[in-house]
């Protein structure tokens, strides 16, 4: 008796884990693929060959010392704030709200080191912003995570509002403090006394931020896989209700970590002032945040992973951006390749996960049992 | 009092209909549990496709006087719709076929949408060869703009209700018909079922992807429908780079605003147009700096809001509850 079946020519399962070796090579074959396209495009868009399209990018990165300095600073400012987010993201709160926690903690160094300038020393001045920035951060997260606690109120929406209450209130001060009066804008801070100013360590303006982030990386690391807290966050995120079972309190621990995320984006927006900028803008966080999000996420929340899809997302940023000034296109141009790029990383994500078999392969297989 | 009422609500309606566009489309996404956080990049895809089938219309005509409005509409509509539905499938693709991340997914289309606004609308610009950093498309824009009839002659009533260009109309009425669909049919019903219970859904025997995709897809185009309506018509046709703002976010607040139900985003959306220009009508004096402060308003009533309604979390006031998960039927 054939019982006929119509069977599906595509079936779908879940795999189980895969040795890491393995899901790392899909994900690089994805980023093979979407530079290939990529490539395509910017041939298609600029009519040059290929090869040169990656010298491009290649050379914006790399070609003079400075330009790797850029780079490496703007590796470890998206760094920092991605590893802001991580704590956050392991315990599914959707923290998009990194850009109004970065300008938070600039803002709070910028009012510092105006309003402070005549009263500080340098050496008390640094302290007192830094811990003013990490203040503000830790506030501007804190308050979503109040209501998220208390009333289950929806994090990615209220974090993103306050995102743009950050980024007028910015601009509120920006007016206020503006110099010169009508120029809508701060300007360089304290120029001629550099109060408030992060020291050049060995010469290199850039090096005090990279060492910070880095010891941060490390410390991130260790707080997420072998500390108590790290552990409760990654149950909380688990299931809520496995948490509230064995005893820890959810609520205490959404407001901490937020607390924590915010601090830190707070740290990134003094180091971007103090450290690197010395001024105020609405930009400054210029869509971090955000960005961060898919760099923590496409890290699987390892902040030594995170290392490297920052550097890839820093390196294809500028690359692009090279792209787009060398051959006349607009600067927009870099938001599109990055975007292919994360659609493919995002894309390769399902056959980590998934296995698929066509309809063929299955009739062998029963062939063989038989 | 009356006559800044007269001038201030139209101008409200004017800024609110983007707005209503992209709650309505999103409601319906999310109806099917679909977290689409692309949708601000949708708009600006729906746009500059717009803008680009208009622009290529209006160049190719020989003269002023060859250019037909009725033909300018179409083709401008059509390159709006074929832009944000492929936005919304490819969307589709990576969320519902591929179960990638909804969030990230989001993310990834808003920097994708705004480049590729920010992109095309460049180049337009430089082809265009204006001097000036925008493109100006007056005549199709007119066409979008033409009132209803009799707008300039029943006085208070026409300047209040007839002074639109058909796309405002446009707005309401689908978001009436999604209302009526999602609460009072079968496709609706079955859409609110996909979005709360896939599994039980799937069991129910409704095709749970197609749902999705069909969802989203529609939710994508009317969101476009906004970033179109944006440039032809509260712009005037005049596109330029990062013009539309933070409006695809706002639009996304608005759904929890309006809690899922189209029908009430109509006001809301006029309510939150109205707040966004509240700075200008504010008299402040010289005083630029306050005004920065005014314009926190609708985002700061979006939070109160959203604190309110979870305060008082009525059982009927919830979001879908598979909202932002992905379904594969071989785990439940």
């Amino acid at each position: 008796m054939a019982n006929k079946v119509k069977e599906p020519l595509i079936h779908i399962t879940r795999r189980d884990a895969i040795p890491w070796y393995k899901s790392w090579g899909y994900r690089a074959g994805a980023v093979l693929l979407s530079m290939a396209v990529c490539a395509l495009i910017t041939v298609l868009t600029t009519g040059e060959n290929p090869l040169s399209v990656f010298g491009t990018i290649f050379d914006a990165s790399f070609s003079t010392q400075r330009r790797t300095w850029v780079v490496f600073q703007n590796l470890a400012m998206l760094l920092c704030v991605s590893l802001a987010v991580v704590p956050a993201f392991r315990m599914r709160f959707w923290n998009l709200g990194g850009e109004g926690q970065i300008l938070a903690g600039a803002l709070a160094t910028t009012a510092c080191m105006i309003c402070l300038r005549d009263a500080l020393p340098n050496g008390v001045m640094i302290p007192v912003s830094l811990l003013c920035s990490i203040a503000a951060g830790a506030l501007w997260g804190f308050l979503p995570a109040f209501f998220k606690a208390k009333w289950g109120t929806n994090e990615t929406l209220f974090t993103l509002m306050m995102n743009y209450i950050a980024i007028q209130l910015v601009s509120f001060f920006i007016i206020v403090w503006e110099m010169p009066k009508g120029a809508g804008q701060i300007g360089i801070i304290n120029q001629s006394t550099e109060i408030g100013w992060l020291p050049a360590v060995a010469g290199q303006k850039y090096l005090l931020n990279i060492i910070i982030v880095s010891v941060l990386t490390v410390l991130m690391f260790i707080y997420m896989n072998y500390s108590k807290q790290g552990y409760e966050i990654a149950v909380v995120g688990e299931s809520v209700r496995t948490a509230r079972y064995v005893g820890i309190k959810v609520e205490r621990v959404i407001i901490r970590t937020m607390v924590l995320s915010g601090a830190l984006c707070g740290l990134a927006g003094f180091l971007l002032v103090s450290g690197t900028d010395h001024t105020l803008t609405t930009s400054l966080a210029g869509g971090r945040g955000f960005t961060a999000v898919m760099v923590a996420w496409l890290a699987k929340f390892n902040p030594i992973w995170m290392i490297l899809t920052s550097f890839l997302l820093v390196f294809l940023d500028k690359g692009a951006s090279d792209i787009s000034t060398n051959f006349g296109l607009n600067r927009s141009f870099s938001d599109i390749l990055t975007g292919v790029i994360l659609f493919f990383i995002i894309g390769s994500e399902f056959f980590i996960n998934y296995r698929i078999s066509f309809r063929h392969s299955a009739k062998k297989e029963e062939e063989k049992h038989v | 009092m009356f006559d800044f009422f007269l001038t201030f609500i139209p101008r409200a309606i004017i800024q609110g209909t983007p707005l209503l566009y992209g709650s309505t489309g999103e409601t319906l996404t999310e109806k099917s549990g679909n977290l689409n956080l692309g949708i601000p990049g949708i708009m600006y895809v729906g746009a500059i496709s717009g803008v680009i089938g208009a622009f290529y219309y209006e160049s190719s005509l020989p003269g002023p006087e060859a250019f037909n409005g009725a033909l300018a509409v179409a083709i401008t509509l059509g390159a709006n719709l074929l832009g944000s539905l492929l936005m919304g499938l490819l969307y589709c693709f990576l969320t519902v076929t591929l179960r990638a991340n909804q969030n990230v997914t989001g993310l990834a289309m808003t920097t994708f949408g705004v480049g590729f606004g920010n992109f095309f609308g460049g180049s337009l610009i430089k082809l265009s060869g204006n001097e000036m950093p925008y493109l100006a498309l007056n005549r199709t824009s007119l066409a979008f703009r033409t009132p209803m009839p009799g707008a300039s002659t029943t006085g208070w009533f026409g300047q209040l209700f007839l002074s639109y260009g058909f796309l405002a109309y446009l707005a309401v009425i689908l978001s009436l018909v999604a209302a009526f669909v999602l609460k009072r049919t079968r496709v609706g019903l079955h859409l609110r079922a996909v979005g709360e219970n896939p599994a039980t859904a799937d069991a129910a025997g409704i095709n749970v992807n197609r749902y999705k995709y069909a969802a989203t897809c529609i939710g994508s185009v009317i969101a476009g429908l906004g970033g179109l309506y944006y440039v032809m018509d509260y712009a005037s046709g005049i596109w330029s780079n990062n013009a539309f703002g933070d409006r695809g976010w706002l639009a996304i607040a608005l759904v929890i605003f309006t809690i899922w139900r189209p029908n009430r985003g109509i006001l809301s959306a006029y309510l939150f147009g109205g707040l966004y220009i509240l700075h200008m009508y504010i008299p402040t004096g010289t005083d630029l700096a306050v005004k920065e402060l005014y314009k926190m308003a609708p985002y700061v009533v979006t939070i109160v809001v959203l604190i309110i309604s979870s305060i008082r979390n009525n059982r009927e006031k919830q979001p879908p509850a598979s909202l932002g998960l992905s379904y594969f039927r071989e785990e439940r």
